[in-house]
């Protein structure tokens, strides 16, 4: 990633200034108001030109509205390929016939797949995800809580990875190739090297059982306050901090050392400007393109990707309770954490491009 | 034994139980006179039990997808929760397993053991403040036995025909005679609810020693104390907390830093590590479950008895003991049951491995080429490596096993049950006639090694009704005998229950019926401050 620094900006900068006149192009194919044609195109196309960004937000909703209707399809589609469907699976090796047939009955699975597609598609368009099988309790509101478990968690490691890898970045292009950069540059990659449950599995050894100093499990539940909460995320939280810091971090430093080597960074040195100040007030805001897009896939993989450090921590989040779900091919658990992980992925990914957008304004035009 | 012993004594010193009463019940388990003499002399110096405190056990098995009604209950995790809210009709016992009152006061069969009354107990109170009836009693058995039934008990429970009340007892009526029903109203699923839990099966009231406090599936279920709990032999602390820990290494580390007193499924690889922590102690209980290899011994080859006999010689079992169970377990002798059951047939000589005999019956049986073994880490923790010493051992016989790693992802439906050499894992059953009935019998569901012999099912269902022991164990001698000389099945090993708890944790009872203490640990131990 480091001996590619320099290539990464530009190329990524490019990607998403690609990104406007293809909006404008292609808009009438994913989210045209009106599918009559010229006078409908004609409007969208005005539209996309006085306000570039509202058409991009805009088609970028109604693209993904489509590609969370694939994903729902592709894993319905999956789960359907994995062998036994959720009668024999959860009653395991000691079902017995009629139990396996009692509990198919009661959830149709003895109707055709596409049917029961078409069922579930129906009621979640609804926004009803229907009751889990194995548990008949409310899929909402069960998700609800663990969501707010996962975003708990990754809120707090996202709060301070973000800061951070950014600020360690930024040193590290002032110290660059000098002793400080060096040692974030040793320190990051040895934490990116490490698998993430070597990692939590050190930091239990030394904080909880050696030390005694650290709460764990990281269990939480409902009857917890705010600071036992705290306390209880505090070594998940640094072991998610050690993973994402590094890609970050290196990013930063890359696309911050990209931009440093162009000619108005040298104007501003001539000028006599502090180190620190040309690369905050200079080069950053035109590095921040590649470096948002890097801390958007840190926070969705924060969010849907942690499902190991949840396990070592015993942290009840969304990725344990897919995964429970799968065990078992529990149906309307697996569409459901299925469609909010892929959400949230679009949703950063947006984010990230409207970002960059924002803090670049050529960026808004096509060329 | 001497658990046992302390459990009596323990009730002694509660005052829950009389000189007669002891000694009634010692002699029902084959405790001598003289041993009871001396206890109730004892008995004073024995340790008592401390009440209060918080109990906290990190347990394997949970899952989000878990659901609180008890029919449903599958995992390690529910199973524990169940004990600790809930009571059946019947218990067993520790040591023995031998049948102990528990809702039911007493019971009687008819000659032909086809009926059986149950003398509810009385002034037992759920947890909501309502009487236990038998009408309650009635309702929950029915609810486990009707068509729709989604119980895990189903099996157990369907050779029950008739379920009504008379003169205020409980009557069944079987479809035939069973001189083991009271054991198999023991099945944990059969927790009595408040009118059968019909109202709502998901309620979780019952008669146990605790009551449920908050339970969110897959993470942490917690308990009080129930004041007005029928026994006073149980429940000594005041609150528990169960916190599912489903990675081995997150439980070790909780019970080494003393966040939690009692964890379950410690992998034997671990033990002697573990070991070494000054504040640990290591619970290992002889159990039922055995992993098992299987042939059917109706499809080629495996339908050469000559064949079946040189890969049962060609099985290295003390090996696998000292390696995939690191020392936990029991050779097995190629016959399902083990020591822990009433009416073990003793005596019979343990197989060997043999590699003489083995290459003796291969070449008697002209098998040519290799035999195909399928196997899964899912089948029992560490069945790949198991299945490639037992190829290693093979070899040295001139057999050559072929192994194949299935993936773990229904295993239990393509391979299991379905291929003709596999490898698997039993959990035991509460008697020797279930467990036999559930996989030897020739029209089982579960029949895994196609063993069909008509005397073989004429005897099981004999000595099913036979309430004369001795009759019955001769009968369960034979039946050994005839899996083991001639059925499909190789029984390296029985494993044991390895559960760790910290020093601080008395009183815990070695059970023979199940893991943890047969479920019960929360309710039967207490802690030492």
């Amino acid at each position: 990633m480091m001996e590619s620094g320099p290539m990464t900006g530009p190329v990524l900068t490019d990607g998403t200034a690609g990104e406007p006149p293809r909006s404008a192009d292609l808009s009438g194919v994913p989210a045209k108001p009106n599918p009559t044609g010229e006078i409908g195109g004609t409007f969208w196309r005005r539209f996309g030109f006085r306000r570039p960004l509202a058409a991009l937000i805009l088609q970028r909703l109604g693209l993904s509205v489509g590609l969370l209707f694939a994903v729902s399809l592709m894993i319905f589609g999956g789960i359907e390929a994995l062998p036994g469907d959720f009668a024999t699976t959860y009653l395991g090796q000691s079902a017995t016939p009629q139990a396996v047939e009692n509990i198919r009955k009661d959830l149709g699975l003895d109707r055709p797949w596409s049917e029961r597609y078409l069922n579930w598609l129906g009621g979640a368009v609804q926004g009803d995800f229907g009751t889990s099988w194995a548990s008949k309790n409310s899929v909402s509101e069960q998700i609800g809580k663990r969501l707010g478990n996962s975003l708990f968690l990754a809120f707090f490691a996202a709060l301070i990875s973000v800061p951070l890898a950014v600020g360690l970045g930024m040193l590290a292009v002032q110290f660059r190739n000098r002793m400080p950069d060096k040692i974030i540059n040793v320190i990051s990659l040895a934490a990116i090297s490490l698998p993430e449950f070597f990692i939590g599995y050190l930091l239990i050894m030394f904080f909880a059982v050696q030390w005694g100093v650290a709460t764990f499990p990281a269990t939480v539940y409902d009857s917890m306050s705010f600071t036992e909460r705290l306390s209880a995320i505090a070594l998940p939280v640094a072991t998610l901090v050690l993973v994402v810091l590094a890609h970050m971090m290196r990013m930063t430093r890359a696309a911050i050392l990209n931009v440093m080597s162009s000619a108005y960074v040298e104007t501003a040195e001539l000028k006599g400007l502090s180190t620190f100040r040309i690369i905050a007030r200079h080069a950053a805001p035109n590095a921040v393109a590649p470096v948002i897009n890097v801390i958007a896939l840190n926070l969705a993989y924060l969010v849907v990707g942690v499902v190991v450090v949840e396990v070592v921590f015993v942290y009840p989040g969304m990725g344990q309770y897919m995964v429970d779900a799968v065990t078992v091919r529990d149906m309307p658990v697996v569409q459901a954490c299925g469609l909010i992980f892929a959400a949230f992925y679009i949703f950063l990914n947006m984010a990230a491009d409207v970002l960059a957008i924002l803090a670049n304004p050529r960026l808004r035009h096509p060329r | 034994m001497s658990d046992y012993k302390d459990y009596l004594t323990r009730q002694v010193m509660l005052g829950k139980m009389n000189r007669r009463e002891f000694l009634a019940r010692a002699a029902a388990f084959g405790i001598a006179a003289s041993t009871a003499g001396t206890l109730f002399a004892t008995s004073a110096a024995a340790q008592e039990p401390k009440r209060g405190g918080h109990l906290k056990l990190g347990l394997e098995g949970a899952a989000a997808t878990d659901s609180r009604d008890p029919a449903k209950a599958l995992s390690q995790f529910m199973f524990v929760v169940g004990r600790n809210w809930g009571d059946m009709l019947v218990e067993s016992h520790p040591t023995t397993g031998a049948p102990v009152p528990a809702l039911a006061e007493s019971w009687e069969p008819s000659a032909d053991a086809a009926t059986w009354t149950f003398t509810i107990r009385k002034g037992v109170k759920f947890h909501d403040g309502k009487e236990l009836t038998v009408d309650d009693v009635i309702k929950t058995l029915q609810r486990h036995t009707d068509d729709k039934s989604e119980s895990g008990a189903l099996g157990v429970m369907k050779s029950i025909k008739e379920i009504k009340a008379d003169g205020g007892k409980l009557v069944l009526t079987l479809t035939e005679g069973n001189a083991d029903l009271p054991l198999l109203l023991s099945d944990y699923h059969l927790i009595i609810q408040p009118n059968g839990g019909l109202d709502n099966p998901d309620a979780m009231i019952g008669t146990g020693p605790y009551k449920v406090a908050s339970f969110e599936p897959g993470v942490r279920a917690t308990f009080e104390r129930n004041a007005d709990d029928w026994r006073t032999d149980r429940g000594y602390v005041d609150t528990v907390e169960l916190i599912a820990m489903n990675d081995a290494t997150a439980r070790i580390a909780a019970l080494s830093s003393g966040q939690v007193h009692f964890i379950n499924r410690v992998d034997p690889k671990t033990v002697s590590l573990l070991k070494r922590a000054p504040t640990v102690e290591i619970l290992n209980t002889s159990g039922r479950g055995h992993y098992v290899f299987i042939m059917h011994c109706n499809t080629a080859p495996f339908d050469n008895n000559d064949l079946r006999m040189a890969l049962k010689y060609a099985m290295d079992r003390e090996t696998m003991v000292e390696r995939i169970l690191g020392g936990y377990g029991k050779v097995g002798n190629d016959f399902p049951i083990n020591d822990t059951y009433a009416l073990f047939p003793e005596g019979i000589e343990q197989r060997a491995y043999d590699p003489d005999k083995a290459a003796f019956h291969y070449k008697k049986s002209g098998h040519s080429g290799s035999v195909l073994l399928r196997t899964s880490d899912v089948a029992f923790p560490g069945a790949v490596d198991a299945a490639v010493l037992y190829q290693e051992s093979a070899k040295k016989a001139g057999i050559e096993i072929e192994v194949k790693r299935e993936p773990g992802d229904g295993y239990w439906t393509n391979v299991w049950n379905v291929q003709p050499f596999s490898t698997s894992y039993w959990g035991g059953r509460p008697t020797q006639d279930q467990m036999y009935s559930t996989a030897y019998l020739s029209n089982a569901d579960w029949n895994d090694t196609r063993f069909q012999r008509p005397d073989f099912d004429k005897i099981l269902l004999e000595a099913r009704s036979e309430l004369d022991e001795a009759k019955r164990k001769d009968m369960y001698r034979t039946m050994a005998m005839m899996v083991r000389d001639e059925g499909g099945l190789i029984l390296p090993m029985f494993n044991d229950f390895v559960n760790a708890s910290t020093k601080q944790v008395k009183g815990y009872v070695h059970d023979i019926g199940n893991d943890m203490s047969n479920g019960y640990v929360a309710t039967r131990v207490w802690l030492d401050a």
